[in-house]
């Protein structure tokens, strides 16, 4: 038997199909198809938590998922462990671990529920105030206390096993809920031939009718009813019907986020089954039939385990067979909670009462009430609850005063009415209006192409919601261009329009300070609590929200917010659209990281940009460097080397021979057409109308502002076609940058972009024996010096593919950069390799092409300067054209903070103990003794040890810097002051001979 | 004289996907990234053999050699059988840019009742069949990567991005076609 | 996210193939060597920022690849028109432009 609370023939669960869990390490015997709530009320269990902030036995309230109480640890395995999941959401499988949560040592006894004693101290807003003093006291006391008391769950330590999805859809019409009013719009949009994604959270499609056994659609019982329905859309191409699906968020432009739960309920899953699936759909039309959730009564002591809502109980019972109790009370403002007794007794379960503190109930409810043999208590209320871990009596009272009466129970259910599902709606950015005859906040304004329909847009009445749900959803379907079909029509009928409902605070929830009548279960807000902020100065809902943290908990107030909001215009004395609703926030329900990130997990977080020959710096022992998403070779360690030894010979080894340098990560763009150059001379500092084909010329490009962008160089191949270099990291946005000139202020210019960075794996060969190293791989091209100068460009073959060889340096030795297309580059580096090592030659990485660039002074655009430099202060001023009428960043360049004294120029340092290198970012300044706040002249901003020069050599950004060559200024650092002496920034071959080699 | 250097495709030997949805590597194809003005459209098309598509979202393919609407003055031009486009590209006088870019780029096929799912799990292209036809072309995004896609079947797909992102690419499609098979 | 019309493209597609770019209509001045430092500073860093409808500029750099300007209400995220590059500010109809009294280098280009 699964469970001595399960009541044969009720439900619709199949008693042979048994699934085992353990709760707490104890054996729960459930059915498949039970949610952990429906399971663990089978076997009688109510107590499932500890709350919050009081740590209150807690049980299950609802049957869906706006459960703010039961939040439980389930686990499949040691990895997979989820806290916090809802029980009445959470189906069960065999084999799953659930564990209670926010108790210590175990659920019945629980340490932490002294803070129930000690609730006096733990007011509203009692954060803000208690722990102000000593101040001292924050960090050692308060904050660590704090951070271990707070929290629900706690979170998961190992790596999520699990694999998530993601997909992109569209559709005409998206429906938002899988009830009455859902299935109705689908059918309508569908049948006129629009394309529909209709999704539901529940496992199965029906809504309300899981509990609503009265309803009858089309002559069919309603549950069966909307499951044929749901066939027949499932069985049409244009229909994707998606159950276990929580459209989470609606953003901007009918964009809707939905997460599939694809897993989470099966035993064994398949590996290949992703746990979620994340749906980002764009939906040209959106009908949201999202229902309406049933709120609680507040009054005192309404949290105990066993009370839960009415509806809950009948889902319970209904649908998974369940009955809550043995001898249960209703206490209601609303007819609904009727039908949950009548269900109930029909069922053989005792109503002790149906406490109802509405004076006029409606009149069909009371008439069967009383054929039914049940009493009915109307104007009055509960005013009081006892037992310890669960409820066992209820003090109930005639509305205005008089004596109390107990009447004993093992349940209580309880409505208020039913508060629509506006949060979709709200998120869509519509404006709610409040609906003062029915108490309802309704959507008023729409902000987006959608249409609410059914409770959610306060439709009350089965035939009404189907009449309003078919035409929204022909509606949608021919404004997105669907002709098909013809008209859809459904009967509905069902034994009761319900009628009543309160907001706010009943005669029992007390109006002095110690009553503990909950308003929100999840962050133990009471009524008191809202009182306590209004008499505090807190006047608008924002504030009394953020003071009280009513609603905003995980379940973001689904119960609460009206209750809360009810009890602040009451003591306020002003109307409730007054006091103004908070906005609803995207997610619905709590979503995963998991599913958020889907895919982009491991090797798909971000792509890893391997150059062609990266298999081969591998293979050679290469230690590789992030730059942006590029994996470049960073130095070759040998056997034994350290970085220090390996970056050292590597440099001795350029210098003495030669080295290979993969430089395939450089930006490249082709500008073609006849006016090339005119758009280069607007785009770069220098004038390239003066660069002859075959030749190059080292460019900088500078912002509007007269600021460094980017630097390269560049290749003139013909008249009309200019082979232009960027920094790896700037690439992307220096091509966007010139196109964005080219488009919007030159577009006059006949001149086209084309990113050529991955067409071409470029092998820098530098040193004294580069030449004797290329020159027999080489057709086409004459390699001696006269012919082929330093800065010249030259297309031939090499190794038998068309290369473009540069003949360049960032080493200041003689060298070149052999370009050859991307597929070519290993088998090429391989070949200039098997003639380059046999003559002494290395490979290096980007660590040695920055020491060798520094000792030739030469700037890194984003490390020596960083977006406040400009081509004065780096002593590049040779490079800006002076005869130019125009360039971007002409007119910044003379702004007057550009071209004052004192700037910060690019210099050299030289460290007076040879042997000290400076760190990169390390401040200057020039008294060591000034007393603190010393003034900084600058920092410094390459700093490596050079080999070659036999001591360290570092660059900084100073101050009047080029006005200081000579000055000994200071770095204070932590342990000490280093004198450095301020030099020029060329620190070998000064002359520049070697270039020529 | 050297040997001639061999050629390396980024994606050599890979292979995946799922029954619904094969991701493959593209055999090496040439390409060619053309410029022009609506002027010389005409001679290009001539030069070409194929009418350069002037639509957007769409392309024109003969035998092998595609032309893909890329923008108002933008075509990649795809040469399976590996054409010297480049050669052809230099004895146009029409005005216009051409920049080989057949090492640039490399393609990913996905082929299968699922490969419209597959491309979705990482796509935001509306992939529908009224939408994006046989025939379809657009350069749009797959992931955190770009890409250009290319409806070559009723089932078929070619995916073409730089050949650093394709082993990304490759994966994401991989996981993509997973998915869309279960 | 948003759903952006490029007038390129003739169709409505996903922010994530666009790249924003800014306020649109401010031209770089012809004469840009001469201009004062007011007129610098006015072209290059002051901005309106307004609530309701602004003109801005889109690249879809994933896409066809063109810069276009779009008008958007910037509370409300609706496009009500967007449109090609060099095409002179259109009047949106029945929209006021917070931005309309405070016109700055004007032009037609950017």
């Amino acid at each position: 038997m699964s469970g001595a609370n399960r009541i044969a023939g009720q439900g619709r669960l199949t008693p042979a199909k048994t699934a085992r869990f353990t709760f707490d390490g104890k054996a729960i015997d459930a059915l498949e198809g039970d949610t952990v709530a429906s399971a663990l009320l089978a076997n009688g269990v109510h107590l499932v938590g500890r709350s919050f902030k009081y740590h209150r036995p807690r049980g299950i309230l609802s049957a869906g998922p706006e459960e703010p109480n039961a939040l439980i640890d389930v686990s499949r395995d040691a990895a997979r462990r989820q806290p916090n999941v809802r029980a009445p959401v959470q189906e069960v499988f065999d084999g799953m671990k659930v564990a209670s949560q926010n108790r210590w040592p175990s659920l019945a006894f629980d340490i932490g529920g002294v803070n129930n004693l000690m609730s006096p101290f733990f007011a509203a807003g009692f954060y803000y105030k208690t722990f102000m003093w000593p101040k001292a006291a924050w960090e050692k006391v308060y904050e660590p206390f704090i951070r271990k008391a707070a929290g629900l769950g706690v979170a998961p330590t190992e790596e999520d096993p699990d694999h998530y999805a993601n997909r992109y859809a569209y559709c005409d019409v998206l429906v938002a809920g899988a009830g009455v009013a859902g299935l109705s719009a689908a059918l309508a949009a569908a049948e006129a031939g629009a394309r529909v994604i209709l999704v539901d959270e529940q496992p199965e499609v029906g809504g309300a009718l899981h509990y609503d056994l009265s309803v009858k659609i089309d002559g069919q019982n309603g549950y069966d009813w909307a499951q044929a329905t749901a066939a027949k859309l499932k069985a049409m191409e244009n229909v994707t019907v998606l159950t276990r699906t929580t459209a989470f968020g609606y953003y901007n432009h009918n964009f809707v986020g939905l997460v599939e739960r694809v897993t989470d309920h099966l035993a064994k899953p398949d590996k290949k089954l992703p746990r979620e699936r994340l749906w980002q759909v764009r939906a040209k039309r959106v009908v949201l039939a999202t229902g309406s959730i049933e709120r609680h009564m507040v009054f005192a002591n309404n949290d105990r385990p066993g009370i839960m809502l009415a509806s809950a109980a009948r889902t319970y019972l209904n649908h998974f067979g369940v009955a809550v109790g043995r001898k249960v009370g209703v206490y209601t403002a609303s007819d609904s909670a009727y039908e949950a007794a009548f269900d109930l007794k029909r069922a053989g379960v005792t109503i002790a009462a149906i406490v109802d503190n509405r004076e006029k109930p409606g009149d069909a409810v009371l008439t069967e009430a009383r054929k039914l043999g049940i009493e009915v208590l109307t104007g009055h209320s509960v005013i009081d609850t006892k037992g310890k871990l669960r409820v066992s009596a209820i003090s109930v009272a005639r509305n205005g005063g008089g004596s109390a009466r107990s009447i004993a129970v093992d349940a209580l259910l309880m409505s208020a009415g039913w508060t629509p599902s506006v949060h979709l709606f709200s998120q869509s950015r519509g404006k709610v209006a409040y609906d003062a005859a029915s108490g309802r906040f309704l959507p008023g304004t729409y902000a987006q192409d959608c249409l609410s329909v059914g409770s959610c847009n306060g439709t009350d009445g089965l035939q009404a919601t189907i009449e309003e749900s078919l035409a929204a959803g022909e509606l949608m379907a021919r404004a997105t261009g669907n002709e098909g079909g013809g008209k859809v029509e459904l009967r509905g009928e069902n034994a009761f329009e319900w009628t009543g409902g309160m907001a706010g605070a009943g005669e029992g929830a007390g109006a002095d300070t110690t009553v503990k009548a909950f308003v929100d279960f999840q962050n133990d807000v009471c009524a008191k609590d809202i009182r306590l902020a209004v008499r505090e100065g807190m006047h608008s809902i924002e504030h009394i929200k953020r003071f009280t943290t009513n609603g905003m908990a995980t379940d973001q107030g689904k119960l609460s917010n009206i209750h809360g909001l009810a009890i602040a215009s009451e003591v306020l004395n002003r109307e409730i659209p007054k006091i103004g609703l908070t906005t609803f926030r995207a997610p619905y329900t709590p979503v995963t990281f998991g599913a958020l990130i889907s895919h982009s997990r491991g090797e798909l977080f971000d792509p890893a940009r391997k150059t062609p020959m990266h298999a081969w710096e591998e293979a050679h022992g290469a230690v590789f460097e992030d730059v942006g998403n590029w994996k470049r070779a960073w130095y070759y360690p040998r056997s034994g080397e350290t970085m220090h030894d390996a970056v050292n010979r590597e440099c001795r080894t350029v210098r003495n021979a030669a080295g290979l340098f993969d430089a395939s990560t450089l930006g490249k763009i082709e500008v073609v057409g006849p006016d090339a150059a005119e758009f280069l001379n607007l785009m770069y500092t220098n004038a390239w109308d003066t660069l002859k084909p075959g030749r190059c010329r080292y460019g900088i490009m500078l912002r509007e502002d007269g600021f460094v962008y980017d630097d390269g160089v560049v290749g003139r191949l013909a008249e009309d076609r200019f082979h232009v270099t960027t920094t790896t990291g700037g690439a992307p946005r220096v091509m966007n940058h010139m196109e964005d000139y080219l488009q919007t202020e030159f577009p006059h210019l006949k001149v086209w972009l084309t990113s050529t960075t991955e067409q071409w794996a470029v092998i820098a060969v530098q040193g004294p024996k580069a030449r004797e190293i290329l020159e027999p791989l080489v057709e086409g091209i004459d390699m001696s010096n006269d012919a082929f100068p330093h800065m010249s460009v030259r297309e031939g073959k090499f190794c038998g593919v068309p290369t473009r060889l540069f003949r360049m340096s960032f080493t200041g030795e003689a060298g070149y950069e052999v370009n050859v297309p991307a597929d070519y580059g290993q088998a090429v580096w391989e070949a200039i390799w098997a003639r380059a090592e046999p003559l002494g030659a290395c490979a290096y990485g980007t660590e040695t092409m920055h020491v060798l660039r520094a000792e030739k002074g030469y700037i890194i655009v984003g490390q020596d300067t960083d977006g406040t430099v400009t081509p004065h202060d780096a002593s590049l001023s040779w490079a800006v054209s002076k005869k130019k009428t125009d360039f971007v960043g002409i007119r910044g360049l003379k702004r007057p903070d550009l071209v004052k004294e004192g700037r910060k120029q690019l210099v050299g340092l030289l460290t007076k103990d040879p042997n000290v290198v400076l760190e990169e970012g390390a401040q200057i300044v020039a008294d060591p003794n000034e007393p603190k706040p010393m003034k900084m002249l600058g920092h410094v901003t390459s700093s490596y040890w050079s080999e070659n020069c036999g001591r360290s050599i570092a660059m900084a950004l100073v101050a009047g810097g080029q006005a200081r060559l000579g000055q000994t200024l200071y770095v204070p650092m932590p342990d000490r002051t280093i004198a450095v002496e301020v030099s020029d920034m060329v620190f070998v071959d000064k002359e520049g001979g070697r270039l020529n080699g | 004289m050297a040997d001639q250097a061999l050629r390396k495709a980024p994606l050599a030997g890979r292979h995946g996907g799922s029954a619904g949805a094969r991701v493959t590597p593209a055999a090496p194809a040439t390409r060619l990234s053309l410029r022009a003005g609506t002027d010389a459209i005409g001679t290009l098309s001539l030069a070409f053999g194929l009418e350069l598509p002037q639509r957007p979202k769409t392309s024109a393919s003969i035998s092998g050699r595609h032309a893909l609407w890329l923008g108002p003055d933008e075509w990649l031009l795809i040469d399976e059988n590996g054409a010297d486009l480049a050669g052809i590209a230099a004895g146009i006088s029409a005005l216009h840019s051409a920049t080989d870019v057949s090492h640039r780029n490399t393609a990913i096929l996905v082929s299968g009742p699922d490969a419209a799912a597959a491309i979705a799990a990482a796509c935001p292209l509306d992939l529908g069949k009224t939408i994006f036809p046989v025939g379809a072309a657009a350069r749009t995004v797959l992931g955190k990567i770009e890409i250009v896609l290319l409806r070559t079947g009723e089932e078929d797909y070619r995916v073409e991005c730089w050949r650093s992102f394709s082993p990304y690419a490759f994966g994401m499609l991989v996981d993509g076609a997973e998915d869309a098979g279960l | 996210m948003l759903l952006i019309y490029c007038p390129y493209c003739e169709e409505e597609r996903s922010e994530l193939e666009f790249r924003h770019g800014g306020d649109a209509h401010i031209a770089r001045p012809t004469n840009m060597a001469d201009i004062t430092d007011e007129e610098f500073q006015e072209f290059f860093f002051l901005r309106d920022n307004p609530k309701g409808l602004i003109f801005e500029r889109w690249r879809h750099i994933h896409g066809c690849g063109r810069f276009f300007n779009a008008a958007r209400d910037t509370v409300s995220d609706k496009f009500y028109m967007s449109y090609k590059a060099g095409q002179p500010k259109p009047d949106v109809p029945g929209v006021t432009s917070a931005a309309a009294t405070n016109e700055n280098t004007g032009g037609n280009a950017k």
